[in-house]
């Protein structure tokens, strides 16, 4: 057995593999499946200040090797996280991570200062990346000056660890991971999903209600490593990688370009047990190559 | 309900026209306990365009031989995969899904289980459940043409059967709406599956009859399980996942134009 633990900003881990926001519900819809404290990180649900009924159906479109989706951060809102949600998912044997949505700056510092007074929730992912709703959201994402600012406002209120989620949806994401580490972010988890979209050719109509959705899956995983690789190069943070993570080998992949953890999202989809396989068979990688500690092969690609 | 991920053996996989196959699976282990209306969702192995899992009614349990019966119409590459499985295979799948079809308390209720084309699956179950409480079932069932009538017989087994076919080629011509025995009598209960035109229709014949009435939706899904919050419907309550809060609704849940 290696040693999995890992600290990433100020989190401590028992091991670098978390399920991806929107992917895993609260956690309780995988307990039948296997031992969700298991994991070393769950990310809830995207959570916005007020309750967002989301966008309309049809919400998601299979594409190769992967899906669209539109959901459009469907949630009952932060107040309704802290009286009915939180009492739960305290009690659960992991990090139990917040990730937190806005169409504007206000509603961001709001609930963030909401979510700083749950003792067991040790961090936000902050998500200034979705492309699914019509302000906000992405659009902080997309430029240097507005993600900087989300992030200096945030950090001001939020004491503990601050993950910011990035959009592959820009020119260089080196350049916002940077803009966002200079404002105090701990860490930052890349990528959100690339905005794509699905016809229907028979019926000449979009599948999407929104027309356009941010597309995951494997799809996705050769730009998310791409861009992994790019920001652990730029920044001094530690780098979260996702994207179409599908099985350990996947996983280390995204570790060896630079990632200190990882999180599996759309994989969960189609194996709910996906996330206690990739943490074994990360396991059983390091055992192999005969390494004591996960932290050993971050950054490891040779060239 | 516990939910379970199961690796499952095709015992038999019978065609049943070249639009139609019906799978049974079966297992060393017992099957878990299952209602009717809960749906499965099937892993797709081997296929290069088919991501994610299917979800597909639950045609029928049997617990004396621990089978488990699926319906699949082809449709695309999911379930042309499905419907070439081999005998001995293995299939994946996680199940029991979502709700079920709730059970009259009165035990004097009339019954009326309407389905369309393949959105009879579930009927059979729950005719087969209804009948084992006690309950008189009556199936109605409608179809394009006599081909689009499946199964026939297993329905015959657990109740009395009335057809419709559009072309007339079995049973009363045109649709199930149309069918002389919604005419002859008062049901109180109407249980239905099918295209949505087709419940659409028969919810509104429940409305004016003042049946209950309960539709089963099938959206596009991922997960099935009620994470990825994809498959949703519009109810009075606001969106809703029809994987967890359905697939089973009574039409006065719904926001359908009735």
């Amino acid at each position: 057995m290696a040693n999995l633990d890992i600290k990433i900003g100020k989190l401590q881990l028992k091991n670098p593999v978390l399920t991806a926001s929107g992917t895993f519900g609260y956690g309780s819809e995988y307990s039948d499946f296997m031992d969700i404290s298991r994991i070393g990180g769950i990310i809830v649900k995207g959570t916005t200040l007020r309750e967002r009924q989301g966008n309309p159906y049809p919400r998601m479109a299979e594409t190769p090797s992967g899906m669209l989706n539109a959901v459009g951060l469907q949630n009952k809102g932060v107040e309704y996280f802290v009286k009915n949600i939180y009492p739960t998912v305290k009690n659960i044997d992991t990090n139990i991570l917040v990730n937190l949505s806005g169409s504007i700056i206000e509603d961001y510092i709001e609930a963030a200062e909401i979510l700083n007074e749950l003792d067991a929730i040790p961090g936000i992912e902050l998500n200034i990346s979705c492309p699914n709703v019509k302000e906000g959201g992405m659009a902080f994402g997309t430029s240097c000056l507005s993600a900087a600012q989300v992030v200096r406002e945030v950090r001001r209120v939020y004491k503990k660890d601050l993950m910011v989620k990035l959009s592959p949806n820009v020119t260089s994401i080196s350049e916002i991971a940077l803009a966002v580490e200079a404002e105090g972010a701990d860490s930052v988890s890349l990528i959100n999903t690339l905005l794509g979209m699905a016809i229907n050719a028979e019926k000449r109509k979009p599948i999407l209600s929104t027309i356009t959705g941010g597309l995951s899956g494997p799809a996705v995983k050769p730009i998310a490593l791409r861009m992994v690789y790019q920001v652990a190069q730029a920044v001094k943070i530690p780098v979260i990688g996702l994207g179409g993570i599908m099985n350990a080998t996947d996983a280390i992949e995204f570790m060896l370009a630079g990632a200190s953890g990882i999180q599996i999202g759309t994989a969960n989809f189609i194996d709910p047990t996906v996330t206690i396989k990739v943490i074994d068979g990360i396991d059983e990688y390091l055992n192999r190559h005969g390494y004591k500690n996960v932290t050993e092969i971050i950054g490891a690609m040779e060239i | 309900m516990k939910k379970f991920m199961l690796d499952l053996v095709i015992k038999k996989n019978i065609s049943l026209s070249n639009q139609y196959a019906l799978l049974i699976l079966t297992s060393h282990d017992k099957l878990p306990e299952i209602l009717p209306g809960q749906f499965a969702e099937i892993r797709v192995d081997g296929s290069s365009t088919v991501f994610l899992r299917r979800p597909i009614s639950i045609h029928f349990v049997d617990y004396e031989t621990n089978e488990l019966w699926l319906l699949i119409q082809i449709i695309g590459d999911g379930t042309k995969k499905m419907a070439d499985l081999k005998v001995g295979e293995i299939v994946n799948l996680l199940l029991p899904l979502g709700n079920s079809y709730s059970i009259p308390t009165n035990s004097e209720a009339k019954l009326l289980l309407v389905g369309g084309g393949c959105g009879v699956a579930p009927l059979l179950y729950l005719g087969a459940h209804l009948k084992s409480l006690g309950f008189d079932v009556n199936f109605l069932i409608g179809g394009r043409s006599s081909t689009d009538i499946l199964q026939l017989c297993e329905y015959e087994r657990f109740g009395n059967v009335f057809i419709t076919t559009e072309d007339g080629s079995l049973g009363e011509k045109g649709f199930v709406t149309q069918h002389s025995v919604l005419r002859a009598s008062n049901f109180d209960y109407i249980y239905t599956c099918g295209p949505t035109p087709m419940m659409k229709a028969i919810a509104s014949y429940a409305a004016k009859i003042n049946a209950i009435c309960e539709v089963s939706l099938e959206n596009t899904m991922a997960c099935g399980i009620g994470a990825c919050l994809c498959c949703v419907t519009d109810t009075i309550q606001g969106h809703v996942c029809v994987c967890t809060e359905g697939p089973v609704f009574n039409i006065t849940k719904l926001k359908w134009q009735i």
